[in-house]
């Protein structure tokens, strides 16, 4: 096992839970992403999206910080020193991909970051059923997808 | 000056000190990498364990976080803390949770490392983020 790997994920999933925790405590929010920049983008809501912009920024501009300081923080399988992956599929499954993930947040409102982190963290009944079908669907998915098809999925 | 236009360009900040955060660490993860998704994904290859390091690390600090800010009435920069009030394990719930897990799986992407990935654009990234957006207006048509 890539215990280098490991201790990387949980420094990260460690900021990523301060970020919540900082949200939460600074303007009483929820650090969902769909829900953030979801609703931003389809209901620009009247004096409540100032934040939800600088938040956007901000997700954008976290990778773009960690590698300007170098320093060979990423994570990235294979290449430990790199940033930010490569996809997983051409643009034609990636297509389907998205269509599937913004329907799926929308109407299931949320997704790994509201349901999966904030959700879990508060012990609510519907991000635990909604992490749980998330997950089961996305595992049965791969395994689909990379073992009875063959497809590379990453591959 | 109400208090909120007082606390505008606060809470603007700190909306972005929080995605900033995120940022980081998603990308110091390794979350921003879908080969590492998937290899979680991937119970029947070589298992990937970062993805569970990750959500482990982010919901045993948001769970400590919450218990320490709930201890406060209001949030620091003013209103109420929004939590979510629907409580029905629904079909919608269920069905859009079992679509994303989908896209998910396909892609080794959900939204957040989706966005924070913009800054190593390629076109298939750009693909899978109209679509997405689109995947939003179309839910909320259909939620209507």
């Amino acid at each position: 096992m890539d215990w280098m790997a490991s201790l990387y994920g949980l420094v990260g999933g460690v900021l990523i839970g301060l970020s919540a925790t900082w949200l939460m405590a600074a303007l009483g929010r929820i650090a969902g992403i769909s829900g953030i920049v979801g609703n931003l983008i389809t209901q620009r809501p009247k004096g409540d999206s100032a934040w939800r912009v600088a938040f956007l920024l901000g997700l954008i501009s976290g990778p773009l910080v960690l590698m300007a300081l170098g320093g060979g923080l990423g994570n990235v399988a294979g290449s430990p020193g790199e940033v930010i992956g490569a996809p997983a599929g051409g643009v034609g499954l990636m297509l389907v991909a998205g269509l599937l993930v913004g329907v799926g947040t929308g109407l299931g409102s949320g997704c790994t970051s509201g349901h999966g982190v904030c959700g879990l963290a508060r012990l609510a009944p519907r991000s635990m059923a909604a992490t749980g079908m998330f997950l089961l669907t996305a595992l049965v998915t791969v395994y689909i997808s990379r073992h009875l098809l063959g497809l590379g999925g990453g591959a | 000056m109400n208090q909120s236009s007082n606390h505008g360009w606060m809470k603007t900040a700190a909306g972005y000190a929080a995605g900033l955060l995120f940022g980081l660490g998603l990308a110091i993860s390794g979350m921003t990498d879908p080969a590492r998704v998937l290899g979680f994904l991937d119970l029947a290859g070589a298992w990937d364990p970062t993805l569970m390091f990750v959500l482990g690390g982010a919901v045993i600090t948001t769970f400590i976080g919450y218990r320490l800010v709930f201890k406060r009435s209001a949030p620091l920069l003013g209103g109420v803390f929004q939590l979510p009030t629907k409580r029905a394990l629904d079909a919608k719930l269920l069905g859009g949770a079992a679509l994303f897990g989908i896209g998910w799986g396909l892609s080794g992407y959900c939204p957040g490392p989706a966005i924070a990935s913009i800054g190593g654009l390629s076109l298939p990234l750009l693909a899978m983020l109209v679509t997405m957006v689109l995947g939003w207006f179309a839910a909320r048509r259909l939620s209507a």
